[in-house]
């Protein structure tokens, strides 16, 4: 029995059939606490059709599927590294073509004109909505997060907490809050714009200067709790934030300037190309930040705070700073949410909400803006599409489910995400490569 | 604080209270308060730290030997919860609570149900999202990451399988007041968890301070490299501690449910505490786990007098957050080999 399970082909289709039961029973119908054995049971054993092929019990039809990954896993596991050099190969040509500045050019531009001719492309209002709420608010915040997780290499998993000082800030301006608006009288919500990204900027670094003193680990706890005071104060100091209540109405935004003359009204498109044009900003910002000094001392003190420290670089500074820039994006994100969905809510600004901004810069490649963008495009269009029109036996609430298994499998096989950063995916390497001085941090483990 | 101090106080705000204002009949009023309800808050308040002292030793354990934080440790109580819930439900009947000797048999069998469920949680934990990391050395943050992974998996495909909504755990005794502590009853529940929590602890000290397993533990936790040299098999200990760690938090949700119910979402607050708790009394060490989890328990339950009930996790993460800045090594320091 030993010997057997020794066997590496043995051990490997153990392994398969794991995971494909454990995809079984995250597909499958959901139980309660009256019928707990029903969902499990169900998993397996409820008929369903195979592709459309035949109907069949679930357990067969992922058997099969669980044997066909186990035969595509062989054959990567013995003939991976020759079919990753031939594609690698493959895609030189385009690559180097890439690599130069015009070529480059050419493809941003061409995407910009993409991205400001989709509203005409789908015009869906299902979409059009989602263009905007779901998929430019979520990419605003992943490279915002981006720029904390990412470039400056801090855990934060409090950040939707910036997006709800962003909102709040938006209502509070607006005159929408139980206290009085911050001037004395109503303001536009065009100008809650600036206002809020300079209060999160501030809410920032208060909360920067004495949390980011501490290690990666407990900064993540602290960021955590920091989340949830946020959400226990929205909900419940009724006087200042109306509660569980939310707020009164949020007007829309609406520009008054000399000629210029535009409201913001209730259809999504014109919060899409205003939202569009402020992530180009943000994203131009950030870019340059990542390349300029900011960005090195950064880099320098994620991969070693000591040596960074020695060279001269105020470690607490660079991350207050990492702190508060991207906060910065996460506040627009409110304001634009306030403002789009007249109303703000305690209730919308969760725990998983941060997890779920979190999983888009993960899957995406962290450190790497074009990765943050593509893997927020990517999980939010295919979100949007189960939620608009959910395959047979789908519950919105399963995709959190998905979502945390997603951040253990790219830890497990692609920690530097679909797109890496090239800085990122040195990093690793060179930490996994080199063993000495990290055994007491982390052990390595020997099967040996 | 013996409560006379409190009257003491009292008696003297209410003589000078016209000279501090309204602040001073505030504080009249909740020290009278605080007087009165003292011993029922701290009796609640040595339980609860108790239940946090047994979770916290789970984060103290692992960090101990792989110096990290376990993030998915609040699903092993959460599973631990619905373990013992599942137990009482199939073995407690509709009508009257048990008593007597089926009492304690069934409250034993809970706890076992939830320390094996627990046991195993961890163990699975920690082959799949922390085994293969380490095989790779990976970097800190993707521990980090994985865990929040896991832990973001467990609770809501737990909330897929059992269903959304709070349920309460089916009592298996009478929750009757035993005995009085100056005045202030102190119920069955709480009875319960000292006894179960003060056998745990006494077990638990012995075991890393005087057995063989116990000593390669503290080995590795000392220095890895070294302990491997000298024959501690590194893999199988760690192993072993999570199993240790998974099997007092997965009582601990067990008896966590007992009084609360079980949610899919329970792990989340009590663990942030009992983090609080293992960095209070320092964390990586096993004793400190215990005394910041009765430390912990005891103040937060005080607080209820001052503050509203709403604000109480507030009040908890601000001892969080204090700790951390002044003093980030805890009330007994960091190490777990020298402390046990």
């Amino acid at each position: 029995m030993k010997e057997l399970l020794a066997k590496t082909a043995v051990r490997r289709l153990l392994i398969t059939v794991g995971v494909v039961a454990v995809i079984e029973l995250m597909t499958g119908p959901p139980g309660s606490n009256t019928e707990p054995i029903y969902g499990f049971s169900h998993s397996f054993g409820e008929s369903s059709s195979f592709f459309g092929l035949f109907r069949t019990q679930r357990w067969v039809a992922f058997f099969c599927l669980a044997l066909i990954c186990w035969g595509i896993a062989s054959v990567w596991f013995s003939q991976g590294p020759r079919i990753k050099k031939s594609l690698h190969d493959a895609s030189a040509m385009p690559r180097r073509a890439f690599e130069r500045r015009p070529v480059r050019w050419a493809a941003l531009g061409a995407l910009l004109a993409f991205a400001l001719l989709l509203p005409h492309i789908e015009t869906q209002p299902f979409w059009q909505a989602a263009m905007v709420e779901q998929i430019s608010v979520y990419v605003l915040l992943a490279i915002g997060l981006n720029v904390v997780v990412g470039f400056a290499g801090l855990l934060d998993l409090g950040y939707v907490a910036f997006y709800a000082i962003g909102a709040y800030t938006t209502a509070w301006v607006t005159g929408a809050l139980p206290t009085p608006p911050l001037f004395g009288h109503a303001l536009n919500p065009f100008w809650a714009i600036p206002i809020a990204i300079l209060i999160v900027m501030f809410a920032g670094v208060i909360l920067g200067a004495p949390t980011l003193r501490l290690r990666g680990d407990y900064l993540a706890i602290v960021t955590l709790g920091f989340g949830e005071i946020i959400t226990i104060f929205a909900n419940n100091l009724y006087g200042i934030t109306g509660g569980s209540l939310g707020s009164k109405l949020i007007p829309h935004p609406s520009i008054h300037l000399g000629p210029i003359k535009y409201d913001w009204g209730l259809a999504p498109v014109p919060y899409y190309y205003l939202t569009l044009g402020f992530i180009v900003l943000f994203l131009v910002v950030f870019s340059l930040l990542e390349r300029s000094r900011v960005g090195r001392s950064w880099t320098a003190i994620r991969e070693d705070e000591v040596a960074a420290e020695s060279v001269g670089i105020n470690p607490l500074k660079y991350k207050v700073m990492a702190f508060a820039i991207g906060a910065a994006s996460a506040g627009f994100a409110g304001v634009i949410t306030a403002s789009q969905s007249n109303y703000v809510f305690p209730s919308s600004f969760t725990l998983s909400f941060s997890i779920n901004v979190l999983v888009l810069v993960i899957l995406g490649g962290m450190g790497s803006i074009a990765g943050v963008v593509l893997g927020a495009i990517l999980i939010q269009t295919v979100t949007e599409y189960l939620s608009h029109s959910p395959p047979s036996g789908y519950q919105p609430s399963d995709l959190y489910i998905y979502l945390g298994a997603l951040l253990v499998t790219m830890m497990i096989f692609r920690p530097a995400g679909l797109i890496p950063s090239r800085r990122r995916k040195r990093e690793i390497r060179l930490s996994e490569v080199e063993h000495e001085g990290h055994l007491d941090e982390v052990l390595t483990g020997d099967d040996t | 604080m013996d409560p006379r101090l409190l009257l003491l106080g009292t008696i003297w705000l209410r003589l000078r209270g016209d000279s501090l204002g309204a602040f001073g009949h505030y504080l009249a009023a909740h020290f009278d308060t605080l007087r009165l309800e003292f011993w029922a808050l701290f009796v609640g308040g040595v339980a609860n730290g108790l239940l946090y002292g047994m979770i916290a030793v789970g984060y103290t354990l692992v960090y101990g030997v792989l110096r990290l934080i376990n993030f998915a440790h609040s699903e092993i109580f959460m599973s631990g919860g619905f373990a013992g819930y599942f137990v009482m439900r199939a073995l407690v009947g509709a009508g009257a609570p048990p008593a007597g000797i089926a009492s304690v048999g069934l409250i034993t069998l809970g706890i076992v149900a939830g320390g094996t469920v627990g046991a195993v949680m961890a163990t699975v934990l920690e082959r799949v999202a922390y085994r293969p990391l380490r095989r790779r050395n990976a970097p800190k943050l993707a521990y980090l990451i994985s865990a929040i992974g896991a832990s973001y998996f467990l609770f809501n495909l737990a909330g897929k399988e059992f269903g959304h909504l709070a349920v309460s755990t089916p009592q298996p005794y009478i929750n009757h007041p035993v005995f009085h502590i100056f005045g202030a009853p102190v119920q069955m529940y709480f009875v319960i968890i000292f006894i179960v929590g003060l056998v745990m602890f006494v077990a638990l000290d012995r075991v890393i301070s005087k057995t063989r397993l116990g000593r390669g533990i503290r080995a590795v936790a000392q220095d890895a490299e070294t302990a491997s040299l000298m024959g501690v098999n590194i893999d199988r200990t760690i192993a072993i501690t999570f199993i240790v760690g998974g099997t007092l938090g997965g009582a601990a949700g067990f008896l966590f449910g007992l009084g609360y119910g079980v949610v899919y979402t329970m792990g989340f607050v009590p663990a942030l505490k009992a983090f609080t708790a293992a960095v209070l009394g320092g964390i990586g060490n096993l004793r400190g786990a215990m005394i910041g989890g009765l430390i912990l328990g005891i103040f937060e339950s005080l607080s209820v007098v001052f503050v509203q009930a709403a604000y109480i996790d507030v009040v908890a993460f601000g001892i969080l957050v204090t700790v951390l800045l002044v003093r980030p090594t805890g009330i007994l320091g960091e190490r777990l080999g020298r402390a046990a």
